[in-house]
């Protein structure tokens, strides 16, 4: 799957990993040679823009609305969907893209409720489930094993 | 920042669940229809929810969801000449009640726009 398109769909950026998690994926999936697109909320983007302010880690930073929008007029597309997701908003945001878009889904599911709001999801996905707030290691490591698989 | 926000609308429930708020709807429409996630409304609304979503009409109305990532899902409604325009096109597309399969085939390849650069954002 190297060369494919991926997009790192990320929601509100209530719950702190989320924003260390899209920089490490990000960075590494383009290492391995992926086109990586990463979506946000306007805050989640600023979040994401001073953290990273050359963009040494992130490459391409769309607007989520308007990404979808693109995919929906069929603009624009992916093969690989990441989607951040710690509440219900964030899982019907990751539903919509599963309806619109070809790309694979994986649903990045974290925070308090991670466990709870995992079952609730009804599409097609790979989860990546850590019931964690601030530490973001436990989910790094999952992560790091799905993208050792979709690298091959 | 879609056109709904520059809209007279009333909120008729806040922050909730998206299953929630298409209770709600059911509930509280005259008629009710179901469409695919993504459809367009108003202009430059796209809706975003999960299967099946529902949208209702209620007079003059357009009883609809509006899911903003931070605040949870809202049912808001209008009504001016645009709500009823958006209630007769629902009419006339006839999926009313129906709650058949409404993931259709994925979307075919296209003409793919270049995203944004990073350092397009950042001039924002």
């Amino acid at each position: 799957m190297t060369g494919a398109n991926v997009l790192l769909m990320m929601g509100c950026p209530e719950v702190p990993i989320q924003t260390s998690i899209a920089l490490y994926l990000s960075h590494k999936l383009t290492k391995l040679g992926f086109d990586v697109t990463v979506a946000g909320t306007t805050a989640a983007s600023k979040l994401l823009k001073v953290s990273d302010s050359d963009g040494y880690y992130v490459k391409k930073l769309v607007d989520l609305d308007k990404t979808i929008e693109n995919i929906i007029e069929e603009r624009t597309d992916f093969n690989i969907c990441f989607a951040f997701m710690h509440n219900d908003a964030g899982m019907t945001y990751a539903t919509t893209m599963s309806s619109i878009s070809q790309a694979r889904m994986y649903s990045i599911v974290f925070g308090r409720n991670a466990e709870a709001l995992a079952e609730t999801i009804e599409f097609d996905c790979e989860k990546i489930v850590a019931q964690d707030v601030h530490n973001p290691v436990r989910l790094k490591n999952k992560l790091d094993k799905v993208m050792e698989e979709i690298a091959r | 920042m879609s056109c709904i926000e520059q809209m007279k609308y009333r909120i008729h429930l806040e922050r909730t669940s998206f299953k929630e708020a298409r209770e709600y709807i059911e509930k509280n429409s005259d008629e009710v229809y179901y469409v695919s996630p993504g459809y367009k409304i108003f202009k430059d609304y796209y809706i975003i929810g999960i299967p099946p979503v529902a949208v209702g009409a209620k007079g003059n109305a357009l009883i609809f969801t509006y899911t903003k990532p931070c605040y949870g899902s809202f049912v808001l409604s209008i009504a001016n000449e645009d709500s009823v325009k958006e209630i007769n096109r629902l009419r006339k597309s006839g999926k009313e009640k129906e709650l058949a399969s409404l993931k259709k085939g994925k979307p075919p390849e296209s003409t793919r726009a270049p995203a944004a650069s990073y350092q397009d954002i950042w001039k924002e």
